[in-house]
């Protein structure tokens, strides 16, 4: 498992060049970002202003360090618990919360990128993204595609069949996989008897690593190196982030049924922030008051981003069918028609 | 005798005929230890073990597939697939294998898989978690498909489709899981997997139906008859197909008149199957033209917008009153 950070704050090689204090820094405050941001969208959730919430707990270096190693011409093909990746990504806490919210218009971004939108089906934006390399190697152009998804994703078919075309395509794409040891309930040794889920990159012919998804320097290193070789015609990778979901599955999950609580004590050890913390406190680059200030700071944009939510005005209930064609085919019109006197009715 | 929910009923039928029958095998994800998502397998791993009752890998394809082998060794599978949403790459199993390999191998080799899923909207849930897509099955030679709408008939059903020698598709309307209880006898007694059932007796209008929607239109019918005089006869179609056109159109000839309401999209919904049944068969007792309250023609809303897609008690009575005076 490649790691440059271990879970003691100590450095088990030599730091890279990405590493500057003010660039270790700016990730200390990414993850923090994202883990006071995931407990704001629980509290939302819990007090009846959102529905289902996938907190990124235990896995906020994965999440930060793969959206500072991509370049803003990168193509990223998210799975549902990415959003900290999105937000790196120029997505506003809002949409984020929006598109959890129960709103289309999360997905919208409210920014110009092509990045695909969150995907809930399985395993299925592994396929969307190797069509997305296609694409970019067609065209010859110095661009990469990040595609992600969970342990569990890995035993779809689709998770085999984007792999494989991959390799046999040599396309420009890193698979990361977030191995945070669980499908909702199931453990990650009932979804393969492999070692790891690394290896499988060998039956399709190209490069697959396991790093350690709690050390956000590995992480950020390792996907841009990787991304360095894709956009260069060097072909795929297969990257397996070891990490640890340190809460339930989703808000409508209740982890204490089938997690042994030894276990989440363990993991807990290995959590991604304390180390980073640590060693920069060690090398004098960080200190209580700082922590409190970079809170402070993160909790207004937040509280910002959560009021901006809360304020927005509801869907029209057209918009169904405004954006599913181009063109509202006549027969649709008329539904339309009909919804609108409906709920001008009904209200 | 406690009352119970719509999911307790299923997990009871589950319970019951598992005891009766070694050969039955539950399998899904995330159904043994944690019981399922909306706990419709509790406790079935812990009574039953852990080769009777199987967590499988993440892969719904695997799921469908494995289900039809191992029902060709005489085992009987009841698969869950956790929303109905997660189904459509299992559709080559399904379609290509489940409803095909008795008229295949000329009744050499049958399937009798129970395919479970809960399905429908109304409980705020992220896209593809909320979504009727009912037609698609039934539209498909050599399944059946059948919904509950109460505890009782959830029982009842479910045992039918374990029991019965073929592949069943078997959608619970997730919106009733727990909306309201019933007593259910545990005495193994399971229905008829090929009529409907009627709710309520009326002479005025046939309010045609199934899963989550048999609540709205109840509720609409009890209005109508309170407020207005209006008697509706309810039928819960329960079984999609094959579909017991026999009692709706022995229905709407008494009463003349008839709204199907379904929260699947309207366009090749199911409605549209009665509809032409009624057009075919019934047309000279009809009084006014057939009607259907469905959802739209859209993608399944996200939850802020999901009430303005599904049908609605209002909508239901609005339409009866129209149709009552149509001439
Ligand atoms: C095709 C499909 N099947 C089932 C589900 C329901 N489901 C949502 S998350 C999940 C577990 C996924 O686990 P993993 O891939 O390890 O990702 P994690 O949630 O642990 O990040 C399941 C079964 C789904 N969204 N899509
Ligand atoms: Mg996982």
């Amino acid at each position: 498992m490649k790691q440059f950070l271990n879970s003691q704050g100590l450095l088990t090689q030599t730091l890279p060049e990405l590493a500057s204090p003010s660039h270790l820094l700016q990730l200390y405050s990414d993850m923090v970002t994202l883990q006071l941001f995931d407990k704001k969208a629980i509290n939302l959730q819990r007090t009846g202003n959102m529905s289902t919430f996938p907190p990124s707990h235990g896995q906020e270096a994965l999440f930060i360090g793969m959206g500072r190693a991509m370049q803003a011409t990168d193509v990223f093909c998210p799975y549902y618990r990415d959003h900290g990746t999105l937000m790196l990504r120029g997505v506003p806490m809002q949409k984020i919360l929006s598109y959890w919210g129960g709103n289309e218009e999360g997905s919208h971004f409210g920014i110009q990128n092509q990045d695909m939108p969150i995907t809930v089906p399985i395993a299925s934006q592994l396929l969307l993204a190797a069509g997305v390399a296609y694409a970019i190697k067609k065209r010859k152009q110095t661009r990469a595609v990040v595609a992600s998804c969970g342990d569990g994703g890995t035993s779809k078919g689709d998770f085999y069949e984007s792999l494989n075309l991959a390799g046999v395509w040599k396309l420009p794409i890193v698979f990361v996989i977030n191995n945070n040891q669980w499908a909702i309930s199931v453990p990650q040794h009932a979804q393969t008897a492999s070692t790891t889920i690394a290896q499988k990159s060998v039956a399709a012919g190209f490069e697959g690593f396991q790093i350690d998804g709690n050390d956000v320097i590995a992480v950020q290193y390792y996907i841009e190196q990787a991304l360095n070789k894709a956009r260069n015609g060097g072909g795929p990778t297969l990257i397996e982030a070891i990490t640890y979901r340190l809460s339930d599955h989703t808000t409508a999950d209740d982890a204490s049924r089938y997690q042994d609580p030894d276990q989440l004590a363990q993991a807990w050890q290995k959590e991604p922030l304390a180390r980073l913390r640590t060693y920069l406190k060690e090398k004098g680059h960080w200190s209580a008051e700082q922590e409190k200030i970079l809170t402070e700071k993160n909790q207004q944009r937040i509280q910002q981003a959560v009021q901006a939510y809360l304020n927005q005005a509801e869907p029209e209930p057209e918009d169904m069918f405004d954006y599913l064609y181009e063109t509202l085919p006549k027969e649709l019109v008329k539904q339309r028609q009909s919804l609108r006197k409906t709920y001008r009715v009904e209200a | 005798m406690k009352a119970i929910t719509l999911v307790e009923a299923v997990n009871q039928a589950l319970d019951y005929e598992m005891s009766a029958d070694e050969s039955i095998v539950l399998l899904g994800e995330d159904i043994a230890k944690n019981g399922g998502v909306f706990r419709a397998t509790l406790d079935l791993f812990d009574k039953f073990g852990a080769e009777r009752v199987l967590d499988t890998p993440l892969a719904e394809s695997m799921i469908a597939g494995i289900a039809i082998g191992m029902a060709s060794q005489g085992l009987k599978p009841v698969a869950e697939f956790q929303f109905m949403g997660f189904i459509y790459s299992a559709f080559d199993h399904i379609i290509s294998h489940a409803s095909r390999l008795r008229n295949r191998t000329r009744g050499r080799l049958t399937c009798p898989v129970v395919y479970r899923a809960p399905y429908g909207g109304g409980i705020h849930a992220p896209e593809h978690h909320s979504e009727s897509t009912e037609a698609l099955f039934a539209h498909i030679p050599g399944l059946r498909v059948v919904i509950p709408s109460s505890p009782a008939r959830a029982y009842g059903l479910l045992l039918a489709a374990i029991r019965n020698p073929d592949p069943v598709i078997f959608l619970e309307p997730k919106r009733l899981y727990r909306l309201f209880k019933q007593v259910v006898p545990n005495t193994g007694q399971a229905l008829p997997l090929d009529c409907c059932f009627t709710l309520m007796p009326g002479d005025d209008i046939t309010l045609v139906t199934w899963g989550a929607m048999v609540y709205e239109t109840m509720l609409a019918a009890k209005q109508l008859g309170e407020t207005q005089g209006i008697h509706c006869e309810v039928i819960d179609v329960a079984t999609i197909k094959p579909l017991d056109m026999e009692m709706i159109i022995h229905s709407v000839q008494k009463t003349g008149r008839c709204i199907i309401i379904h929260e699947a999209a309207r366009n090749c919904g199911v409605g549209a199957e009665i509809a032409a049944n009624l057009a075919e068969h019934a047309l000279m007792s009809l009084l006014a033209p057939v009607q259907r309250i469905t959802g739209y023609d859209t993608i399944m809303p996200y939850y802020r917008l999901e009430k303005h897609y599904m049908p609605s008690v209002n909508k239901i009575v609005h339409t009866a009153q129209e149709m009552m005076e149509f001439v």
